[in-house]
C-alpha cells in the first residue's frame, strides 16, 4: 500500500467526518429520541452508514410505519448508489474483488464525488487511497452517532440550536459543487421540479428517488457535446 | 428507551443494512454486463449525484419556514466564495440569528 496514498485520504476523509460529526449526533440523538437504545443506534450506523436514510429510518420508526416500508423507504433514499457504483466501476476496476467489496461497503456521497474527481483529473483511485478516506469518515461517524445517542436526550429541541438547518445546507453545498459541470442548471432545475411535484403528489420519500429520475432523464436527453469535452470537476470537500 | 438489543429492530437494521449494500453494488451489477457505456447513458451517470442531492436540498427549502429559506440563501452566497464549513457556518448563524432575535 501507497504510504502518501493513505495519508492522502486520511486527510480528506477528516475533513468529511468533522462536517458530517454534526449529523451523526443528530442521527444518534433522534434515533434514542425515537425508542431505540444507543446499542441500536451503534449497530444501525456500523451496518447501513447512509446518514440522510438511517434518519429516514428513524423518522418512519418514530411513526410507527410498517418495517417493510421502512426498509423500502430506505432504499429508496439509497437508490442514488446504484448510479454511484455504475459510474464509479470504471476508475477502481483495478481493484480485486475483497477490495471492491468494501469499496462498495463503504460508498458514500463524499467518497463518490471526491472519487470521481481524482479519477477524472488523473490523479488516479488507488485502493490506499479509497480506504484511508473511507475509514477517516466511517469510524468517526460511528463515534459520534454514539456520542449523539449517548447525550441524545440532552439536546433537547434540536429546532433552538438550529441542527435542523445543517442537513439540507449540507447537501445544498455538495449540489453547488457539481455547477462546473455540463447541464448543470437543466438537471437542477428539473429535479427541483421532480422532486417537489412528487413530494406534493406521491410523498415522501419517493420524491428523492422521482426527482433524481427526472434530473438523470433531462440530462439523457440535452445534445451530446460534439468533441469530447473535459469536465472541470471544482467539487468542494463539504 | 434500553440499552439491550431488541431482536425485532436488529433484524429492521440488518435489512435495511443490506437493502443499502445492494444499491451500493447494484450499479457496478448492472455495468460490468455491457460492454461499453454509450454516451447517452455516461451523460446521464454524469448528472446524477447532482439530481440526487437537489431533490433532499428542494423540498426543505420550498416546505421550509422563513427561517430555513433565510439560512439557505445566505449559505448559497456564501459558498460562490468560500468552502464548505464556512457556507454550513453561515447558514447556521443565519438560522439561529433569525429564529432568536427576530422569532421566525
Amino acid at each position: 500500500m501507497n504510504r502518501e496514498d493513505v495519508i492522502e485520504g486520511l486527510k480528506g476523509g477528516a475533513i468529511i467526518a468533522i462536517s458530517s460529526a454534526p449529523f451523526a449526533i443528530l442521527f444518534g440523538a433522534v434515533a434514542v429520541d425515537n425508542g431505540l437504545s444507543v446499542l441500536d443506534a451503534a449497530v444501525m450506523s456500523a451496518t447501513v452508514y447512509a446518514g440522510a436514510s438511517q434518519l429516514v429510518g428513524i423518522e418512519l420508526f418514530g411513526h410507527h410505519v410498517a418495517p417493510w416500508l421502512i426498509v423500502l423507504s430506505i432504499f429508496a433514499v439509497n437508490f442514488r448508489h446504484i448510479l454511484y457504483s455504475a459510474a464509479l466501476t470504471r476508475f477502481i476496476s483495478h481493484f480485486s474483488p475483497i477490495q471492491k467489496f468494501f469499496a462498495f461497503f463503504l460508498l458514500t456521497d463524499p467518497q463518490f464525488a471526491e472519487s470521481v474527481k481524482r479519477g477524472e483529473d488523473g490523479r488516479g483511485v488507488s485502493f490506499a487511497w479509497y480506504l484511508g478516506f473511507g475509514l477517516s469518515i466511517y469510524f468517526p461517524w460511528l463515534f459520534f452517532s454514539g456520542v449523539g445517542a449517548w447525550f441524545g436526550s440532552m439536546i433537547g429541541d434540536p429546532r433552538t440550536l438550529a441542527i435542523d438547518v445543517l442537513l439540507p445546507t449540507y447537501f445544498m453545498g455538495l449540489v453547488l459543487a457539481f455547477r462546473q459541470r455540463m447541464g448543470f442548471y437543466p438537471v437542477v432545475f428539473a429535479s427541483t421540479l421532480g422532486s417537489i411535484a412528487a413530494y406534493h403528489l406521491v410523498g415522501s420519500p419517493w420524491h428523492v428517488s422521482i426527482g433524481a429520475a427526472v434530473g438523470v432523464a433531462v440530462a439523457a436527453l440535452l445534445p451530446l457535446p460534439a468533441s469530447e469535452p473535459k469536465p472541470i470537476a471544482e467539487e468542494a470537500e463539504a | 428507551m434500553s440499552d439491550i438489543l431488541n431482536p425485532e429492530m436488529l433484524l429492521l437494521i440488518f435489512a435495511a443494512a443490506v437493502a443499502t449494500f445492494l444499491t451500493r453494488v447494484g450499479g457496478y451489477v448492472l455495468i460490468t454486463r455491457m460492454k461499453t457505456i454509450p454516451p447517452r447513458m455516461e451523460q446521464a451517470l454524469n448528472a446524477v449525484p447532482a439530481a440526487v442531492l437537489t431533490t433532499l436540498v428542494a423540498p426543505a427549502f420550498f416546505n421550509g419556514g422563513w427561517d430555513v429559506k433565510t439560512a439557505m440563501l445566505v449559505a448559497l452566497m456564501v459558498s460562490l466564495r468560500y468552502p464548505g464549513l464556512i457556507m454550513l457556518a453561515a447558514g447556521w448563524a443565519a438560522a439561529m440569528t433569525s429564529r432568536h432575535l427576530f422569532g421566525f
